[in-house]
């Protein structure tokens, strides 16, 4: 049932405990308390909107990072990801396997923000080796979200 | 100037409009409907199925098949039929691929009915049977599945209905527009009727996976009814399909050998193209089913909530993706509770006599959409009613 009520919040976080209760066959009080549990433990980190920007006046620019790292003794690669996801303009740091070491997210508000965040500050981190930025021109599907596209129903009444 | 009245087959002018065909053209004259009509999935088809279908064609995939559909589909066919409901059919022989589930129970009728034949259609069902039957020849014989039966086949009534001009019965289960279904105990009473007959059973199991209280059972898996009994389904339902038409018939080789004669004069061999989308779909598409069934359910239990809490009576819908509300308590007939549901509160949902005559009194609702969607509809049903 708990990861039901995950599943269901992952794919819509506006649904209200009595809806979820209703529709895995279980009651408000119990949705209510998993959800609180969740939350406690951080099972559940927060509710956030999709927003496609591109939609939107506001100018923004994002790149992914590749990052490569010096492991350091004891801490490995936990301390230089702290330094980096630290700074407010990363979205996400992922610890890769393969060919570098960090996968970094970043967002700023125009090209040159991001260049001068990758030179200044993320290049400088002890630990770092080397970086390579992609800059993303265009999002087609995020978090299992296709962008731009408004589903209309074409089911034919037969 | 040509009388058409007296070219016309009679059969076929006689042959009433399809009720729901109705709604739909009125409900087509309005903007800003929010509908609980449609019969199919909201789902598109699984990727890696279009894909299969799309890659065929980049194959030149494009010739006839064999008559009865590619050897490698009805492969498929018979190991999902054995591992889903214990049923088995030769590939070579037992298996035919028809233009969807619809072709499957037309030729179905059209093998079996002789000129004054009858074939017992419970009802409410599907629009097509009682037309069907009757073009074929047939005699439609209605058997009416009550409410407080949960819209079962009661085997005393399937006894009271049978002459000795009966020919088959139609087993629409699990039943759209009801959401009713029949067990396994059930449809051994059925059986036991149907014993030392010779009648047959077309069993129409397109909502064969959508079924939320336990699996499905053909009735093809109980003991001695293999051989009376012809399973129609497709892959429409279970893989949101749709609009590919493919269905299947599964019967003994003598039933088929004369069911793929209709079918090879009438249609040749069913879309190559879609054929292959098929193969992938039985092949890899398990978990696609499951995705879509549990959604399903999740509907099914807030529709069937909602409509509790607005004050609707309904039994709990155990198969398909409909339920079907009684409605009768507000003293307004079937047609015009939707009508003026569509007029006042542009809500669509399909009047219950459309299925049949013991339909009146009820109303079928679709839950093959978002729970988004099924909110808002179920805000301007609530609306409505409190207005009666």
């Amino acid at each position: 049932m708990n990861t039901d009520i995950l599943k269901l919040l992952e794919n819509d976080a506006r649904l209200t405990p009595e809806q979820i209760a209703v529709m895995i066959g279980s009651d408000v009080n119990t949705v209510k308390s998993a959800i609180e549990a969740f939350e406690k433990d951080g099972t559940i980190l927060g509710y956030k909107t999709i927003v496609d920007w591109e939609k939107t006046d506001r100018e923004s620019v994002s790149a992914i990072i590749e990052v490569k790292l010096t492991p350091q003794r004891d801490s490995g690669f936990d301390r230089v990801a702290e330094k980096i996801y630290n700074y407010p303009e990363v979205q996400s740091v992922q610890l890769m396997a393969g060919g570098y070491d960090l996968s970094v997210l970043i967002e700023g508000k125009t090209m040159k923000e991001v260049a001068l965040f990758v030179s200044q500050k993320l290049a400088t981190i002890d630990g770092v080796i080397a970086t390579a930025t992609h800059f993303v021109l265009h999002k087609y599907k995020d978090k299992g979200v296709v962008y731009g596209a408004t589903e209309i129903d074409e089911r034919g009444n037969i | 100037m040509i009388d058409y009245s007296k070219v016309l087959s009679k059969a076929v002018v006689d042959t009433p409009k399809s009720g729901i065909r109705k709604f739909f053209d009125l409900m087509n004259t309005m903007t800003d409907v929010v509908g609980l009509t449609v019969g199919e999935p909201d789902f598109h088809t699984p990727w890696h199925i279009r894909e299969a279908g799309i890659m065929s064609l980049e194959k030149g995939k494009t010739y006839y098949t064999a008559n009865a559909g590619i050897i490698d589909l009805r492969h498929e066919i018979n190991s999902y039929m054995t591992r889903r409901f214990g049923v088995s059919y030769l590939p070579e022989s037992e298996i035919i691929v028809t233009v969807g589930g619809s072709e499957a129970i037309d030729i179905a009728l059209r093998a079996i009915i002789e000129y004054g034949d009858e074939v017992i259609v419970p009802t409410p069902s599907f629009v097509c049977y009682a037309p069907l039957v009757t073009i074929a020849g047939g005699t439609p014989v209605i058997l009416e599945t009550k409410f407080e039966n949960k819209f079962k086949i009661d085997p005393e009534v399937l006894r009271a209905t049978i002459t000795p001009k009966t020919k088959m019965l139609v087993l629409p289960y699990p039943n759209n527009p009801t959401g009713a279904i029949m067990t396994r105990e059930e449809l051994a009473d059925i059986a036991e009727v149907l014993k030392n007959t010779n009648i047959l059973v077309l069993s129409d199991e397109i909502y064969a996976e959508m079924t939320y209280t336990g699996n499905h059972c053909s009735i093809a898996s109980l003991e001695d009814m293999w051989e009376r009994t012809i399973i129609t389904s497709g892959f429409s339902k279970a893989y949101a399909m749709t609009g590919w038409r493919l269905g299947y018939l599964c019967a003994p080789k003598a039933i088929c050998e004369q069911m793929l004669k209709i079918h090879q004069y009438g249609i040749m061999s069913s879309p190559t193209t879609a054929q292959f989308a098929a193969l992938e779909a039985l092949k890899n598409g398990d978990d696609d089913i499951k995705m879509m069934v549990d959604e399903y359910n999740r509907r099914r239990r807030y529709i069937y909530n909602g409509l509790k809490s607005i004050g609707i009576e309904s039994f709990e819908p155990e198969g398909a993706f409909y339920i079907f509300p009684k409605i009768a308590d507000y003293g307004l007939s079937s047609e015009e509770f939707c009508n003026r549901l569509l007029y006042e509160h542009k809500c669509a949902i399909i009047p219950g006599n459309a299925f049949g005559k013991s339909g009146e009194g009820f109303a079928r609702i679709s839950y093959a959409y978002s729970i988004k969607h099924i909110t808002q509809a179920l805000e301007r049903i609530e609306a409505f009613v409190k207005t009666l």
